[in-house]
């Protein structure tokens, strides 16, 4: 479904991302880790075109991104709260992704029905705007917008973060069941290593910029990034 | 431990992001702000001489006094719609083992190096100086008479910033003050009541007895100490640091669900200009600026230009346009990855945008028909500026928006506003305006006044025609522009 090649970007000289190849097949999901300053958000900023990579190109669906709006219509995403309409109270915000996505009232008003645990009844019916909404808030805001109208991909960076333990437990639940169906594509980024391994098939681990270990993820999968990711400490030792 | 707190705000200042981007714009500020200076100077200096000459037989200090209360309410005025109680930069404070008296009297005590106190000083203090040279008053009166008015100017100082804090949430509270200002004002216009002369009455008293000017400086006092306390009281992150929260507007705006697939981005657009401050004072400036031609039109002396209505048919029909348009899509910019990300076609975004404006030009033009008052040439003339605006001129600025690097905060006022301002809006105002304005004036000249308009008209409609080739043309540009201008709005500048 996705498909990076000779993917870089150059800061002034710094190389930030250096991907050779990465493929992510159809109904995937991909877990992206990394330390602060891997790539995590500019490898997903690049795949929406947000950013422009210095080589290479990324093709969703067969489409390179920087070149076709035609992948809009099956991706949907969330990054950070710039993806939030901060004037907006969190229905109306619902109902204008809706309405981007040919989903109409109807539509929007029976997917929210099944976030209610979700939400656990402090987003709906608030008569507030999403700029007054506490950082936690927002995010599940955002999550659950990516996920209207079936999107055949959804990227999430940081989804976890900031989010309450009950909540954290619930998105794992509803990440599982999308995957389960083995119909989306989903991309997560992350820095909770159990949250990580429990939700996703796949992961992808980066070190400023370099891809440095894709593994299917099994019962050793937790261990072997524990123990990479505290390499560093055990080499001082 | 005041001098670490000014090092902070001298930190703030010069490290701030948009520093170097926007420094042309404060040696521009620096210009003013010169200009002012001096022209209060000269005005102080010579305030005294002008009075002997063009009021003979009037105690100058007596004839000033008789106007100060005029000046103390337009001070207020102007204070009220530029000057802020620097409030915000004290949060991070708040954790650190500073007394909350000390943080409060910083804040307050910085407020008064504004330049809205320095002005003042420099009419008073030449004034006076050159009142005791002239010996009319003993000298210590006129020192008693200097600090009076000196506290008088601060305690408008401070008490616009009580007003501030307990009407800029509830701008219809003021009314009632407005309103007695206004009564007052007329009574005294009227020569019913003088209350301006009453209060000169009292300032003339200090001059015979120095001790009152201790009245006008307890009253400074006073409005300190309210101040002082009020803050003191606020100084928690839930009172007046973060906005108070108001229950959302919920408005559907559904009617525009008649513009079928464009209708998603019109309702956006109108919840954006009615729930934000800077955007919905846009429109009301748009609506004040109808009476723009009232200046001209009743004016014999541009009668002989008609090519001059042009440029006042442009911008009385076209002042949103130009208000609203020079920042698109800056206003997006808080969600500007969303919308780049999101499944919207720039083309239907765009076409949104014009849309809005063109309602918006169409509205103006309508309300504008008052003045056939003026004769059917201007309202002729009015309504082919609308032809052309929505024509020409839209897509003209649309193009020019592709420029656009920079962040607008919807929250803040537009007066004395700079941010978002770049080159971009500076440049685009000569073609919008002088375009249409040069076109006609050829054809009026050589040809005749039809002509004129006609050229006018069809330039518009051709606009019209061809919009949407060139909306397709300027979403081409977006495309090309869009990596550099998410990289620009994610920037908080100034």
């Amino acid at each position: 479904m996705i498909t990076a090649t000779n993917l870089t970007k150059v800061y002034k000289g710094t190389t930030v991302l250096n991907i050779e190849h990465l493929d992510i097949p159809m109904g995937q999901s991909m877990g992206l880790v990394g330390n602060n300053g891997a790539g995590k958000t500019t490898f997903f900023s690049m795949l929406l075109d947000l950013i422009q990579p210095t080589t290479g190109n990324i093709f969703n669906n067969e489409i390179t991104v920087s070149q076709n709006e035609e992948w809009k219509s099956f991706t949907s995403s969330f990054i950070d709260e710039s993806f939030l309409i901060g004037y907006l109270t969190p229905e109306e915000y619902f109902y204008f992704i809706g309405d981007l996505r040919q989903q109409n009232k109807a539509d929007v008003d029976a997917l929210l029905l099944t976030f209610e645990d979700f939400f656990h009844d402090e987003i709906l019916g608030k008569r507030k705007y999403l700029r007054d909404l506490s950082k936690g808030n927002q995010k599940k805001v955002g999550i659950v917008a990516a996920l209207i109208g079936d999107p055949k991909v959804i990227i999430l960076d940081e989804p976890f973060a900031n989010l309450d333990p009950t909540t954290q437990i619930r998105l794992k639940k509803i990440i599982k069941d999308i995957t389960a169906q083995k119909e989306t594509t989903i991309l997560i980024s992350s820095h909770d290593l159990i949250h990580i391994t429990e939700v996703c098939e796949r992961i992808v681990v980066l070190d400023k910029g370099d891809l440095v270990k894709d593994l299917m993820t099994s019962m050793a999968t937790l261990d072997e990034l524990e123990t990479y990711f505290s390499k560093d400490l055990t080499m001082k030792e | 431990m005041f001098k670490r707190l000014f090092s902070l705000e001298w930190k703030s200042f010069f490290r701030s992001a948009s520093l170097g981007k926007s420094i042309g714009l404060k040696i521009l500020m620096g210009f003013f702000a010169l200009y002012f200076t001096v022209a209060f100077l000269f005005f102080g200096i010579g305030l005294y001489p002008l009075i002997i000459k063009y009021f003979p037989g009037q105690e100058p200090m007596f004839f000033v006094n008789r106007f100060v209360l005029v000046w103390l309410v337009m001070e207020l005025g102007y204070r009220f719609l530029l000057q802020n109680l620097p409030i915000t930069n004290i949060k991070p404070l708040m954790l650190l083992p500073i007394k909350k008296r000390k943080v409060v009297n910083f804040v307050l005590i910085k407020s008064l190096y504004s330049f809205f106190n320095f002005l003042p000083l420099l009419i008073i203090i030449p004034f006076g100086i050159y009142n005791i040279y002239e010996g009319a008053f003993g000298t210590l009166n006129i020192l008693a008479w200097m600090l009076a008015m000196i506290g008088l100017t601060l305690s408008v100082n401070f008490g616009n910033f009580i007003i501030k804090k307990n009407f800029t949430d509830n701008i219809k509270a003021l009314i009632p003050v407005v309103a007695i200002i206004a009564v007052l004002g007329l009574l005294d216009y009227f020569k019913i009541f003088e209350t301006s002369v009453w209060f000169g009455k009292g300032l003339n008293e200090i001059l015979e007895n120095p001790l009152l000017a201790l009245i006008p400086a307890l009253i400074f006092a006073f409005f300190f100490k309210y101040n002082q306390k009020d803050l003191e009281n606020k100084f928690y992150l839930d009172a007046t640091l973060k906005e108070e929260v108001k229950d959302a507007n919920t408005k559907e705006f559904l009617w525009t669900r008649r513009f079928g697939e464009l209708a998603p981005y019109l309702q956006l657009d109108l919840k954006m200009i009615w729930r934000n401050k800077r955007p919905k004072t846009t429109v009301y400036i748009s609506i004040l600026f109808l009476a723009y031609g009232l200046i001209f039109y009743g004016n014999d002396s541009y009668n002989e230009m008609p090519a001059f209505f042009i440029f006042v048919g442009i911008f009385i029909t076209g002042i949103f346009m130009i208000n609203f348009g020079q920042f698109i899509p800056a206003w997006d910019a808080g969600y500007f990855p969303l919308i780049m990300a999101q499944n919207i076609p720039l083309r239907k975004y765009l076409t949104a945008k014009a849309g809005l404006i063109t309602v918006s030009v169409v509205v103006l033009a309508i309300l504008s028909t008052p003045y056939l008052y003026f004769g059917w040439k201007i309202l002729l003339m009015n309504m082919v500026c609308a032809v052309y605006n929505i024509g020409v001129n839209i897509p003209i600025l649309l193009y020019a928006g592709s420029f656009n690097r920079k962040k607008i905060d919807l929250d803040k006022s537009p007066f004395m506003n700079y941010q978002g301002m770049g080159a971009t809006q500076w440049i685009v105002g000569l073609p919008l305006m002088i375009m249409p304005i040069l076109i006609f004036w050829i054809f009026n000249k050589f040809i005749s006044f039809e002509a004129g308009i006609t050229a006018l008209f069809v330039l518009g409609m051709l606009g019209l025609i061809f919009r949407e080739r060139a909306i397709g043309f300027v979403a081409q540009r977006y495309k090309k522009q869009k990596y550099a201008m998410i990289e620009g709005f994610k920037q908080s500048g100034e």
